[in-house]
């Protein structure tokens, strides 16, 4: 965990810098505030990995002597097949095409990503299709 | 819903669990699986079919451009082939197939996961990205024909008054769905790669295909939120009135250019880095060595990324309102992790028993062709040589250079991973043929394209002065461009001659990362059981126990 956080807070403070620099330089506000956006999405995620490197044991992924039964136990919950992924897209597909082919596609389009709402909350709470 | 653990049986396997998996079949499977192998692949054959259209484009640019007065097209159609010809090659190929088809496949196999952390997100990638490419397509069929501006779509060209076709509005929303289907990717990477690691598996254990792929999915949270605001102003000022980018009502058109490329600069890099990290996979394998220098390739991977975001006013010199200094500084130094890379890759083949390969030789036929590309990249980073070249072939030119570099890699990392993937070898006397043609196609497509450049032609032109020299070269690049073509149909060949000919077993290249250690194709969930984790390279450590294991990989505690 404590890469990860040095990775991104390395980053983060690497944009601040540059963008200060050019900021400061060129006085152009578009990409001084771009790159300094782009310092606080370092910053952001880094410094909450880096509040729990210190809160937590050494994850076996993070021990470089780890065995292989270090690692034993829950890992996750995967969801088996899903169709409402399928049901989301095509719900935005019909509301970007809705732009330009006519309103009334937003009919289909919303109720698509509606569906896929609910659908895919309640298959989740159901504990998934295996 | 399928909740994993790590079972240990007396034998102490690393199991990932035993249970068979009964999805459903055929075209149900393709909708609902979220299985990120199944995504993986259709992300790859779809990308593979943009390749193909967006190759088919080309081939009628350069029939056109092989006379001076070419009358194979019209102006109005010449200007949508390149518009379409970019923005197919570009959003539909080589990204979604940079990060949506291997990456997808391979990076959770390589650091011993049994999926991608957000599996349903993963599927809606995809099925956004196939909507996006549909919908850009779509901009063909409409009365006006599809986006004709190119493929960064520079205000006023592409504004309501000189762009009023559908093909524009089709040409922004499929972008916008492609944009969202990155992103999610590069999220889903990003978690999968920081919580789904497997024992052992430590931040600098991991493949340097896998660390490629994590920077790039931060440069992507980075840069594409920022195009999908660009396009959203883009369609605003169209329809709604506003007067974002035009100076009528008091707007700026450069701030487009700059939102455009603070996306479009790191979007070189997110194409370019995850075909680096293929072949610093596919260059020690075929060398029988250790990578030379992981972790100088780690550090240009990262200061590639960060210093990718101080680069982007170099497409602009010639605007006159851009800092040249700042931006020439920080392009020029871009130079020195690349040429980490390229060090570090000749360094890992010096000495090394190299077995040429299909695979290898692609491999380095990309660092051939990308050292190309990228020291004519160094030229256009000093202003005064690009405001000689701006706009002219010699950056058409160094741009095809460096993606057909990537196509090369990519085609490596087929030839790599296909039988990983499906669990049968590639012909490899067809692929080599397709190298050859491939490689000596690229140069007879590009060098006579530098020199066009230098002398002036001018780029997006559908006829050019009837200069002899001028038409030799060009019919040169074109026969350039027609090699390029053939051997991208021998790749198709390729998979149905030898569709489900020759098992490729589980390791046929004697690899060394976690991907190799499981079966072709890997079971769902990917392993049955995982070796230790001892260094960066544990499936080779596996197979050879007499080596000594690599000393660097041992002690970075967390």
């Amino acid at each position: 965990m404590k890469q990860e956080a040095k990775l991104l807070l390395g980053l983060g403070l690497f944009f601040a810098l540059l963008g200060i620099v050019y900021w400061v330089w060129s006085g152009e506000n578009g990409g001084g505030i771009m790159i300094v956006a782009g310092g606080t999405l370092g910053f952001l995620p880094g410094s909450y990995y880096w509040w729990w490197s210190k809160r937590m044991p050494t994850r076996p992924e993070d021990d470089p002597n780890a065995t292989r039964e270090s690692g034993a136990g829950h890992v996750d919950a995967f969801p088996g097949t899903s169709i409402f992924p399928f049901v989301l897209g095509m719900g935005a597909f019909f509301t970007v095409l809705s732009l330009v082919f006519g309103m009334w596609l937003l009919v289909p389009g919303i109720g698509l990503v509606l569906w896929a709402a609910f659908g895919g909350t309640a298959e989740s709470r159901r504990g998934g299709t295996h | 819903m399928t909740t994993l653990t790590h079972e240990h049986a007396a034998a102490s396997h690393g199991d990932h669990g035993h249970h068979e998996h009964h999805g459903p079949r055929g075209i149900l499977n393709w909708l609902t699986s979220t299985d990120h192998k199944v995504i993986g692949l259709s992300y790859t054959i779809t990308s593979v079919i943009m390749l193909v259209i967006g190759g088919a484009l080309a081939e009628v640019i350069r029939g056109q451009l092989a006379n001076p007065n070419g009358h194979l097209v019209s102006f109005s159609e010449y200007n949508q082939l390149f518009t379409m010809h970019g923005s197919i090659m570009i959003y539909l190929f080589a990204g979604p197939f940079a990060f949506g088809a291997l990456a997808n496949i391979i990076v959770p196999i390589q650091i011993g996961a049994p999926d991608m952390a957000f599996p349903r997100l993963n599927a809606l990638s995809y099925w956004l990205y196939l909507s996006g490419a549909i919908t850009m397509l779509l901009g063909f069929f409409t009365s006006e024909g599809a986006a004709n501006f190119g493929w960064v779509a520079y205000p006023p060209l592409s504004d309501a008054i000189q762009a009023p076709g559908y093909g524009t509005d089709l040409w922004i929303g499929g972008l916008i769905l492609t944009g969202f289907s990155a992103i999610f990717t590069g999220v889903n990477i990003c978690a999968t790669v920081f919580y789904l690691r497997a024992p052992g598996m430590t931040l600098f254990r991991m493949p340097i295909f896998t660390w490629n792929l994590l920077v790039v999915s931060i440069l992507i949270l980075l840069a594409f939120p920022v195009l999908t605001a660009g396009l959203v102003m883009l369609y605003a000022d169209r329809h709604f009135g506003t007067h974002i980018y035009s100076v009528a009502g008091g707007g700026v058109p450069v701030l487009w250019q700059h939102i455009f490329w603070f996306w479009g600069h790191p979007e070189v890099y997110i194409l370019a880095l995850p075909f680096f990290g293929m072949v610093t996979e596919i260059i020690p394998v075929f060398s029988k060595k250790p990578v030379f220098g992981y972790k100088g390739m780690v550090f240009a991977t990262i200061t590639i990324a960060a210093l990718s975001l101080g680069v982007w006013a170099h497409h602009m010199f010639t605007t006159g309102v851009v800092l040249l200094p700042f931006f020439s500084i920080m392009s020029l130094l871009i130079a020195v992790p690349t040429g980490i890379k390229l060090f570090n890759w000749i360094g890992t083949m010096w000495g090394g028993q190299i077995w040429f390969s299909t695979a290898m030789l692609m491999a380095i036929g990309f660092v051939v062709t990308f050292l190309i590309g990228g020291l004519t990249g160094i030229y256009l980073a000093s202003p005064p040589l690009d405001f000689f070249t701006h706009d002219t072939y010699f950056v058409v030119a160094h741009f095809h250079s460096v993606v057909m570099a990537l196509v090369l890699g990519g085609m490596a990392g087929l030839y790599y991973w296909g039988p990983k993937i499906t669990g049968y070898l590639l012909n490899e006397r067809i692929g080599k043929a397709q190298f050859w043609l491939l490689f000596l196609g690229t140069q007879l497509f590009t060098i006579p394209q530098y020199w066009l450049g230098l002398d002036g032609m001018p780029r997006r032109m559908a006829i050019y002065p009837n200069n002899p020299a001028w038409q030799t070269a060009n019919t040169w690049s074109s026969v350039g461009a027609i090699m390029i073509g053939i051997s991208t149909l021998l790749f198709v060949v390729n998979v149905v001659v030898s569709w489900k000919k020759h098992p490729a077993g589980d390791n046929p290249w004697d690899g060394h990362t976690l991907e190799w250690f499981t079966t072709s194709p890997p079971p769902h969930h990917n392993f049955y059981r995982l070796p230790q984790i001892r260094s960066e390279r544990p499936t080779w450590d596996h197979n050879h126990p007499e080596a000594k294991a690599l000393g660097h990989g041992k002690d970075h505690s967390a």
